[in-house]
Formats: C-alpha cells, sequence, structure tokens
C-alpha cells in the first residue's frame, strides 16, 4: 500500500465503494445488458438469426435507417445554422433562443407524438385538408419523421453552440477581411474546427433516431412491415409473447447502441474538449 | 473592435442601422441566413406543434380543465410519475455519487469499460431497456426470482417503474457531478489535512459543499427525465390504473379513445411541470456560477 495520504481513502472505503459501485451498476446497467442477448439466444444462434431476417423485421430496419437517414442530416443543417447565428454574432434574444432550443428535451416523448396528432391527425389543425387530397402524414412514414425531428431537434446544435463559442471569431474574422465569402469560410475555416464536435452530436443524434420510442410510437399506427421501426417491432413481438423475435430484434439495437458507446468513447479520446454529457 | 470597419469586406446586404439595434454588425457573414434557417425550423418543428397542445387544452371552461388535468385517474398518474421519478433520482443520487468519485479517484481493472457503459442509457433504445428490465426483475428472471423468494414484488409494481428510471437517469448524475470532481484539485484537501481536518470532516466540510450544486443539478436532471419517460416503463410498470399507470401512459390511453382534450390537458400539466423544473435547474446552475466565480 503506498503511503497513507490526506487525500487517499483507507483501503478498506476503496473497497466498499468500489464493491457498492459494482453491484449497483451490476443490477441496474451490466445485467440487462447481458440479459436481452440471453433471452435473443434462448434457443440458439437459428431462430435469433430468423427473427432477425423476417419480413416484417427486414422492414422495419429499412424504416429505422430511413428515418435516421432524414433526422441526422436535418440536425446537422439545423445545429450548423443555429451554432453559426449564436457563436459567431451577437443579437437580442441570443439566450432566450439557446434555452427554445433545448426544449425538445424538456418535453415528454409522448407529448412529441401527440402534438403532431393534433395538427396532423384526421382531427387536427389539417385533418379534413390532409383527407381531401389524401395525403397520409399521422400512421405514416412523414409522421414517424417529424416525431423523430422533434426528439433529436437540440443534439448537434448544443454540441455546437459551446464548442463554436469557445473558439471565438478571430479566424473567421480574418478571412473575412481577406476577401473569403461566408460559404467559403463555413468549409474551410470553420468545418475543420468543429468536425469531432459535430460527430459527436451526430453520433447521438443517429442513436436516439434509431432508438425512439415513445414519439414514434404515438403517430405510427404500428402497421406492420410499413410504420413499424425498430423498437415498435420489438413491442410488438414483446405484446404477442414471442420473446425470442423481440430480444434478437433488440440485441440488434442493443450492438447498435454498444458501437454507438465505443465511438463515443474513441471521439472523447480524440477531442477531450468535446461535452462528456449527452442526452 | 475592429468589426465595425472589417464589415466592408463582408457581406451584409441588409440595410444597416435598422438592424444594428438588434446586433452589433460583424464581419462575419450569413447572420441573417443562419438566424433565418434557425428561427424557421425551431417554428416549425417545435414551437408551433408545441402550441398546438396548449390551444387544444385552453378550448374548454376551466372547470372542464380541471376534471380533465385532475382527475382522480390523472392525479394518481402524476403521483406515480413524480414520485417515482424522486425516488429513483435520490437512488441515482448516491449510487451517482460514488460511481463518479470510483472513476474520478480510483484505479480499478474495467474501468474504461465501466465509464464507457455509465452511458448505455443515452444510447440504448428505451423500449429495449424496458423489456431487459423487465425480463430481469420479473417473477422468473434472474434477479426477480431471489426478490420474490425475499417477499418483494419489482415488475408490475411501482418499485418496477421506479427500477427503470433509475436506469434512465443514472447518466445525468454522474455526468453531472464527474468534471467537478475532477476539478476540486487535490491542494484543497491536503490544505484541510495540514490544518488538521480528518477524513471525514474533509469530505463532510468540504468536498460535498463543493459539489452541492452539481449534485443538485444531476439530481434535477434526472428528475425531470423520469416524470416524462415512457419507453422503458410500460413494459415493467403493469398499467393498472390509480397503482402502476404512468402520466405519459395515461396521455396514450386518452389519445387512443380519441379523447384529445383530455390527452393535451394532461399534456399540458405535464409540460408546465417540466418547464418549472427547468427554471429550476437553470437557477441552480446560476447560483452555481455565481458561487464559484
Amino acid at each position: 500500500m503506498s503511503p497513507r495520504s490526506s487525500t487517499q481513502d483507507p483501503w478498506w472505503v476503496k473497497t466498499l465503494v468500489l464493491s457498492l459501485v459494482a453491484v449497483f451498476l451490476g443490477l441496474i446497467l451490466v445485467l440487462p445488458l447481458v440479459s436481452v442477448f440471453a433471452e435473443a439466444l434462448r434457443q440458439g444462434l437459428g431462430p435469433a438469426l430468423e427473427a432477425m431476417s423476417t419480413p416484417d423485421a427486414i422492414a422495419s430496419i429499412k424504416l429505422t435507417l430511413l428515418t435516421a437517414a432524414v433526422a441526422v442530416p436535418f440536425n446537422i443543417v439545423f445545429g450548423v445554422a443555429a451554432a453559426w447565428a449564436v457563436a459567431k454574432h451577437e443579437f437580442w434574444g441570443k439566450s432566450l433562443l439557446i434555452s427554445l432550443i433545448d426544449v425538445p428535451f424538456s418535453v415528454s416523448p409522448v407529448v412529441a407524438g401527440l402534438i403532431y396528432v393534433l395538427i396532423f391527425g384526421s382531427h387536427g389543425w389539417f385533418g379534413s385538408w390532409l383527407i381531401d387530397h389524401n395525403i397520409k402524414i399521422i400512421f405514416a412514414v412523414p409522421g414517424i419523421m417529424l416525431a423523430t425531428l422533434f426528439v433529436t431537434f437540440p443534439f448537434v446544435a448544443r454540441e455546437l453552440i459551446p464548442l463554436m463559442q469557445e473558439q471565438g471569431v478571430d479566424e473567421e474574422e480574418a478571412a473575412a477581411s481577406m476577401g473569403a465569402g461566408g460559404w467559403m469560410t463555413l468549409w474551410r475555416v470553420t468545418t475543420p474546427n468543429i468536425r469531432w464536435g459535430l460527430l459527436y452530436g451526430v453520433l447521438l443524434c443517429n442513436a436516439r433516431a434509431m432508438g425512439e420510442f415513445g414519439a414514434v410510437s404515438v403517430v405510427s399506427g404500428h402497421i406492420r412491415g410499413l410504420t413499424n421501426t425498430m423498437p415498435l417491432h420489438v413491442e410488438i413481438l414483446y405484446n404477442e409473447y414471442d420473446f425470442v423475435g423481440a430480444f434478437s430484434v433488440a440485441a440488434l439495437l442493443c450492438l447498435l447502441s454498444i458501437l454507438t458507446l465505443i465511438l463515443k468513447g474513441l471521439l472523447e479520446m480524440l477531442q477531450p474538449q468535446v461535452r462528456r454529457a449527452g442526452h | 473592435m475592429s468589426s465595425t470597419t472589417l464589415s466592408t469586406a463582408g457581406q451584409d446586404r441588409q440595410p444597416r442601422g435598422a438592424k444594428t439595434l438588434f446586433r452589433r454588425r460583424s464581419a462575419i457573414a450569413g447572420f441573417g441566413l443562419s438566424l433565418g434557417v434557425t428561427v424557421s425550423l425551431l417554428s416549425l418543428v417545435v414551437l408551433i406543434p408545441l402550441s398546438a397542445v396548449i390551444l387544444k387544452a385552453s378550448g374548454q371552461s376551466f372547470s372542464e380543465f380541471l376534471q380533465a388535468g385532475f382527475s382522480a385517474r390523472a392525479l394518481g398518474a402524476y403521483r406515480l410519475s413524480f414520485g417515482a421519478a424522486f425516488v429513483a433520482a435520490a437512488v441515482n443520487a448516491v449510487f451517482g455519487v460514488l460511481t463518479a468519485w470510483a472513476l474520478v479517484r480510483y484505479e480499478f481493472p474495467g474501468k474504461s469499460i465501466i465509464n464507457g457503459l455509465v452511458d448505455l442509457p443515452f444510447a440504448l433504445p428505451t423500449a429495449v431497456a424496458g423489456i431487459a428490465l423487465a425480463a430481469l426483475y420479473s417473477p422468473n428472471g434472474w434477479v426477480g426470482q431471489y426478490l420474490e423468494m425475499a417477499g418483494i414484488k419489482a415488475a408490475y409494481t411501482p418499485l418496477g417503474v421506479v427500477i427503470a428510471l433509475t436506469f434512465i437517469g443514472l447518466p445525468f448524475v454522474v455526468r453531472t457531478i464527474e468534471p467537478v470532481l475532477r476539478d476540486l484539485s487535490a491542494d484543497v484537501e491536503e490544505a484541510a489535512a495540514s490544518l488538521g481536518a480528518g477524513r471525514l470532516s474533509i469530505i463532510g466540510r468540504v468536498i460535498l459543499p463543493a459539489l452541492g450544486p452539481a449534485w443538485l443539478t444531476g439530481f434535477a436532471l434526472s428528475f425531470a427525465r423520469g416524470v416524462g419517460e415512457y419507453g422503458s416503463v410500460i413494459f415493467i410498470a403493469g398499467n393498472m390504473p390509480f397503482k402502476s399507470e404512468i402520466a405519459p401512459l395515461l396521455i396514450v390511453i386518452q389519445l387512443e379513445q380519441f379523447n384529445y382534450q383530455a390527452a393535451s390537458t394532461i399534456a399540458v400539466v405535464m409540460l408546465s411541470a417540466s418547464f418549472a423544473m427547468l427554471l429550476v435547474i437553470n437557477a441552480i446552475q446560476a447560483w452555481a456560477r455565481k458561487r464559484s466565480a
């Protein structure tokens, strides 16, 4: 044992703290994760792979990928625009704007779905107009996209705003004084400085877009093969007592989130100043 | 500021004068475009849709509002959602600070894996967490069977809700406390020790007070997230009205019965609570900044 110092805990405190943490994290994080794979493989690898490749499962995987493919670029455009406006310029109402961008994080996902039902649902603001023109938003793919856009809204912006504020405006002003236009400055000067933070925001946005359940569940209508994302497919199989099926699709989502965590760890190593806490 | 002279080199196609009231002129291009995109998307995706729920809920008399928003069933659901979220946040406040302490102060095998795992609730889809916890804590699950022997029912009771919300809220506490703990230099503790303070009184008098604001913030964030949580809870909750039915589920049930007004009313009550909590969190953070300045 190293010489006892005033800032070092005695060995028994360290052991006690580490055991408490191990038991707690084991019960709350590790065992749930392990149990997903154990339940999926309960009847062996064959049935698990089969459950992942039914037509309905494949349709849900495709819809989930499509949802992320819409939400992520949208989030990049919004996040970069918001961070550019907020971090590189001074204007009245800035702090209000920053708070408003964060609003979706404090709204229950269920409410995020509800608001779109109130607007685009058959009894909603545009309900009869949409029916007349034979456009389906609620209980269809566009509704799923909208609900996902809402819940992922702040991800890239809240990574980039603090990062770009910290970097200041000197480099951009220098570029402007040398005659660079706005787009050129953004692409050649700002983007190289923010790429890791941007990637970090994209990673979190992507994980949430693929995994969102509550908001999407309200607007989806749960039509198999058409409006079921992977998390909704998991729910349907689970409620039908097809546990191997449910946990097999869930295992795929688990692998995805483990990959997300690994990439996130790598980004934090590469760029220690990217924010550690996400949502 | 050189920005006034530089602005001629920039773009700034808007008429000058009127605009300078709202912002300092800057050399950097794209203010109008980027703010325009930001405000339009924010309004279209977030603000206008959110106003729909408030409009819907306000299209009724006050007594109707009370009836829908504060019925016995709704009150039961709030009690469960807020109560379970509070208990879960308290559990996380205790174990979150221990986890953060272990991650910052100790070296142990597998530390980087544990560090990554703490963020699992941010990355794992809530529905997956929900079915995993339900399987684990159900009477024949790995953990549930031992709880059953001890006479404790976890899944399909309010305790199950607490378990799910503990899972969801954990990273908020750990990740809020961790940077503060890291910045708290060993010098302060050494100074306290050289003045004759024992280890316990250093923890009680030096470390805990310094952690206070971050601790409260982490608690509040975990609580706020738990109140609105849906996906991870419904599988383990049992969903019995008055007993194990959370408020977000009640919104979904009203919606499925085409009871839009009632759904919106409950949503507005929940929204008000979230915004109140957001204000509290901001106040704590402002207070912390002032204190550390």
